[in-house]
């Protein structure tokens, strides 16, 4: 599996993403900075949480102005897998690679722990080495993660299968603890309707290595390397 | 732009104290320029002699602190201190104050403590890898707390999370000593090469000196003076002298200097921190014994018509000064281009020995460099000890409310401000990013992150017990540098040094330097007979606000080192069935206990007394012990003592336990806070390798349970529900937060 990974003035998951991606993969991704013009011929393109553009402005909304974003875009249409986490996908959604949007927080505080994810649709070049339904425990850290979209999306999201990801209490958790930003249906991650895209708020990459304490993102990477190996 | 010539204000002795320069010193500064300095000259002056800048009021005293070791490569004097850690890799750290800013403004003063301490690290280097925080505020029912708090750990959260290093660790306590003036103490830690380490030692007459980062404007002019001060009523005027942080270009600052460092085009290198272009340009001409000349219309400037007094007092954030290598100026202003930040060649050094300052042909400043940088006063300020508080006379009954059960008890101790849950703090912080991180503070006795790349990993901790120090300073030092010691032990990790944050009040009363020195003195000894030396730190003095002073508040930043980083223990019981041991002697020292605070309502008796040489012995066997894997968990014993940290243990777990060898105890042996000791649990099959391993290291060993169950089963018969101990734990902060509780 060949991979990129790109970089923003701001990125801070994309060394993270690209230990997580070379370790499942055996091959290094491509480091790919912003104001680049060309992209190798790659089959899965991550765009790492961080902090593009210091938040300036809107989350992700400069960063899905910059020119490898329109390289993104064109690979994308090609069936490419692109997913977006945390930043990631602040970044695809605001260049309309997914629909709906990621608002403050209903506590209106930024958010650093491990949730429980159900994983909905297995059915993906990303998720199919989990079970359907299983529940997994994978960290977020972010401030603007709840997801909103209009009546009409949600429903055909809801009913195409298109939510990958909903956050679920994890043993121990109360119901009410178990969605860290209020996220309308719980939404923690989405496909796009080939399901070649995947936008998610938590990061697998930090579940991935023993030392996490926690490998339930291992799969995940798995999924990428069965899939497109 | 056309040359203006800015005309400055005539310089006179009022002007002069106006600036905080005293008269006596006054006289001095005229001796030594010999002649009446330019209104440029005195800000500049006033700025390298102020208390934050010239440590004049400690200096004598941070010579006592023992500062080599075989492992040590640099010590205190650079931006920061740096030590081996094998491999051809150094750990490079510092811990770093921001009080003043952060009460006068807490989001932008502890947002721009983070940065700067950041700056200090990388600035030598290395790549941040982590960030611990000491926080300190007032009591809970004073009316600025909450809001401090806020804004505290949010300025804080803000920055890390944005510059993407992690916040893994750190302490928050509340006093009411603290109401008038908090404290916010900043550490960072970084990895860099041994052979890629820079420092600010400038070299090379002609070499250019180029500004990067972002542009100079009018905040933070006379920080340092500012934070050299007592608070009075009108401290809140002083808000404009609080910097503004932008943790984007922080971050963007990092990648373009460790880009840079991958090259060999820089000569020497220093931020700008506190009196910003003034100190970084005078220190590293001054340790290079040279000159330097400036031009200062060259300085990237957000604002128009600044005049050389602003621009060199300035204390903008996110800004380098870097001496070149000839010949290299095209191939770093390409890394800065790329990263879109400023740049620019301002000046460059000379064999004049002068600090020069120009604008626009003009001449602003010219002033022998030496004097500024190493004869700044120096003062052996009178001291006067601390008496030592007297023993206490309370029998069991008066120590034991006959309202309050052993369950009531420790249900209000884990919920008491300084034990409950910090859980609402440390989930605003990004502790994660970085994919390092095996264990946060709460989760371990010291944080763990994985050295990137490597199976290494450090721990890290900071520590202090200020009601220790201020009933006596010297136990009270002593404590501080065992307890991280402790800290850092418990995990399995070997301890290697500490840097070291010197909180005090106004140094000019004897009392409060008798505590420095005091302290001083403490930490001395520990670090001396621990092998725990000092390797970098930072004095915060005048932390008074109306004449009242802080706590004593020498906060201990420690740094270990384990070979392999998957073998740290956490403090959570781990299986049912573990065998529970406490490691060390308990006599039941009640004096100073929070036990005595929080349910007497006493603040009363001696501190704890350290035992160094036994805290070496037990720290040595429970690292062996933990390096061999006979360990499941690993706890110091410390405030609240022995039954508090038992509860700590079972409410990070879930899992309670049957405390059988408590049976008897007294209230002093259970919540007396003796120090040297930790709380380990065993597998049954490994207790009598662990117990003959503790014999023949001459370390007192006692079984005092069995992991299982959901309570703690108290001595007496008593059951302690762990779920309830944890709601009480976890609700206070939240509660208060909201506004819910006083």
């Amino acid at each position: 599996m060949k991979s990129a990974v790109i970089v923003f003035p701001g990125s801070n998951c994309d060394r993270d993403i690209a230990v997580a991606l070379e370790q499942a993969s055996g091959r290094k991704p491509h480091m790919a900075f912003h104001k680049d013009t060309e992209l190798p011929d790659v089959d899965v393109i991550a765009v790492p949480g961080g902090f593009s553009y210091g938040d300036y402005l809107r989350c992700g909304a400069m960063a899905a102005h910059s020119p490898i974003m329109k390289l993104v875009k064109e690979r994308a249409a090609k069936g490419v897998r692109v997913v977006g986490i945390c930043n990631g996908f602040q970044i695809i959604a605001e260049a309309g690679l997914l629909p709906g949007a990621l608002i403050r927080n209903k506590s209106l505080k930024y958010v650093c722990r491990t949730v429980g994810l159900t994983v909905e649709n297995t059915d993906s070049d990303f998720t199919k080495k989990y079970a359907k339904g299983q529940v997994i425990g994978i960290p977020v850290g972010h401030g603007e993660g709840n997801y909103v979209a209009d009546e009409e999306t949600l429903k055909r999201l809801e009913g195409e299968g298109l939510v990958a990801f909903r956050y679920a209490a994890l043993p121990g958790q109360s119901a009410d603890q178990a969605n860290p930003n209020g996220a309308t249906n719980d939404i923690a991650g989405i496909f796009n309707a080939q399901r070649n895209v995947l936008g998610m708020m938590p990061h697998p990459e930090r579940a991935f290595d023993p030392l996490h304490g926690n490998i339930d993102g291992r799969a995940f990477f798995d999924s990428l390397v069965e899939s497109l190996s | 732009m056309s040359a203006t010539s800015w005309k400055e204000p005539a310089v006179t002795e009022d002007l002069a104290a106006e600036h905080g320069i005293k008269a006596d010193e006054y006289v001095r500064l005229l001796e030594i320029v010999g002649r009446t300095p330019t209104f440029t000259e005195l800000g500049i002056y006033s700025v390298m002699w102020s208390e934050h800048c010239s440590y004049k009021s400690s200096r004598v005293w941070l010579k006592k602190f023992p500062t080599k070791a075989p492992w040590v490569i640099c010590g205190p004097g650079e931006n920061a201190g740096v030590i081996d850690i094998g491999d051809g890799q150094a750990a490079i750290f510092k811990m770093e104050s921001h009080n003043h800013p952060s009460y006068i403004e807490p989001f932008q003063g502890a947002a721009t403590g983070v940065g700067g301490i950041l700056r200090d690290v990388f600035t030598m280097g290395a790549r941040p890898m982590a960030n611990l925080n000491a926080l300190r505020f007032g009591e809970p029912s004073h009316p600025k707390t909450r809001q401090l708090v806020a804004g505290v750990v949010s300025g804080i959260g803000h920055y890390g999370n944005c510059v993407g290093v992690p916040t893994v660790g750190g302490e928050t306590n509340f006093h009411k000593a603290y109401n008038g003036n908090c404290l916010v103490n900043a550490m960072t830690v970084g990895i860099a090469d041994q052979d890629k380490i820079f420092y600010s030692k400038a070299a090379g007459i002609g070499n250019p000196v180029v500004y990067v980062g972002s542009k100079t404007g009018r905040d933070g002019i006379h920080g340092a003076t500012m934070s050299s001060a007592e608070f009075t009523e009108d401290s809140e005027a002083k808000r404009p002298t609080v910097q503004v942080g932008d943790p984007f270009t922080e971050k963007l600052l990092i990648e373009a200097c460790l880009e840079l460092m991958n090259t060999d085009a820089i000569q020497s290198i220093q931020d700008m921190g506190a009196a910003g272009l003034t100190s970084s340009s005078v220190e590293m001409a001054g340790k290079g014994g040279l000159g330097i000349e400036l031009h200062l219309e060259k300085v990237p400037q957000r604002e128009v018509g600044m005049t050389p007094y602003e621009i060199m007092l300035s204390e903008s954030q996110e800004r380098m000064l870097i001496v070149l290598k000839p010949g290299h100026e095209e191939e770093a202003r390409a890394i800065f281009d790329k990263w879109e930040l400023d740049f620019a060649v301002i000046g460059h050094l000379t064999d004049t020995g002068h600090f020069v300052l120009k604008m626009d042909g003009t001449t602003y400043c010219d002033l022998e460099l030496a004097p500024l940088f190493d004869a700044a006063p120096l003062y052996h300020r009178p001291t006067e000890p601390t008496p030592t508080p007297a023993e206490l006379d309370l029998d069991e009954d008066e120590l034991w409310p006959e309202d309050l059960s052993l369950a009531d008890i420790l249900a209000k101790l884990v919920s008491c401000p300084d034990l409950a849950s910090k859980r609402w703090i440390w989930q605003q912080y990004d502790s994660q990013v970085g994919a390092d991180t095996r264990f946060i503070s709460g989760q371990s006795d010291a944080a763990v992150v994985r050295v990137h790349g490597t199976n290494k990993a450090l721990a890290m901790s900071s520590d202090v017990t200020p009601r220790y120090c201020f009933a006596d300073p010297v136990r009270g030092g002593m404590q501080a540098v065992a307890e991280s010691y402790r800290n850092v032990s418990a995990v399995g990790a070997l301890p290697l040094a500490i840097t070291d944050n010197m909180n005090f009040g106004n140094p000019e009363k004897p009392r409060i330097m008798g505590q420095f020195a005091g302290c001083v003195e403490g930490m001395a000894e520990a670090c001396r007979v621990l092998d725990y030396p000092v390797v970098s730190g930072n004095v915060s003095l005048y932390n008074e606000t109306n004449g009242e002073g802080i706590l004593p508040t020498p906060t201990v930043g420690g740094v270990g080192l384990l070979a392999d980083g998957h073998k740290a223990v956490g403090l959570g019981f781990k299986n049912d069935g573990d065998v529970i041991l406490l490691v060390g002697e308990t006599e039941g020292h009640l004096g100073q206990s929070l036990y005595l605070r929080e349910i007497l309502g006493l603040e009363a008796g001696p501190a704890p007394a350290v035992d160094l040489e036994a805290e070496k012995r037990h720290g040595t066997f429970v690292r062996d012990s933990i390096q061999a894997g006979l360990i499941t968990a690993s706890h110091d014993v410390s405030d609240g003592g022995l039954q508090v940290a038992l509860a700590e243990m079972a409410m990070a777990s879930g899992k309670g336990a049957d405390l059988a060898g408590l049976d008897g105890w007294h209230i002093a042996e259970l919540f007396g806070e003796d120090q040297g000791r930790y709380v380990l649990t065993v597998k049954p099959s490994d207790v009598e390798d662990v117990e003959a391993k503790a014999a023949e290291a001459g370390v007192t060993l006692t079984r005092i349970g069995t992991v299982g169950g959901d309570s703690l089963t108290a001595p007496g018969g008593h059951a302690i529900s762990v779920a309830a101990l944890v709601e009480a734990n976890e609700s206070w902060l939240p509660a208060y937060m909201e506004g819910k509780l006083g």
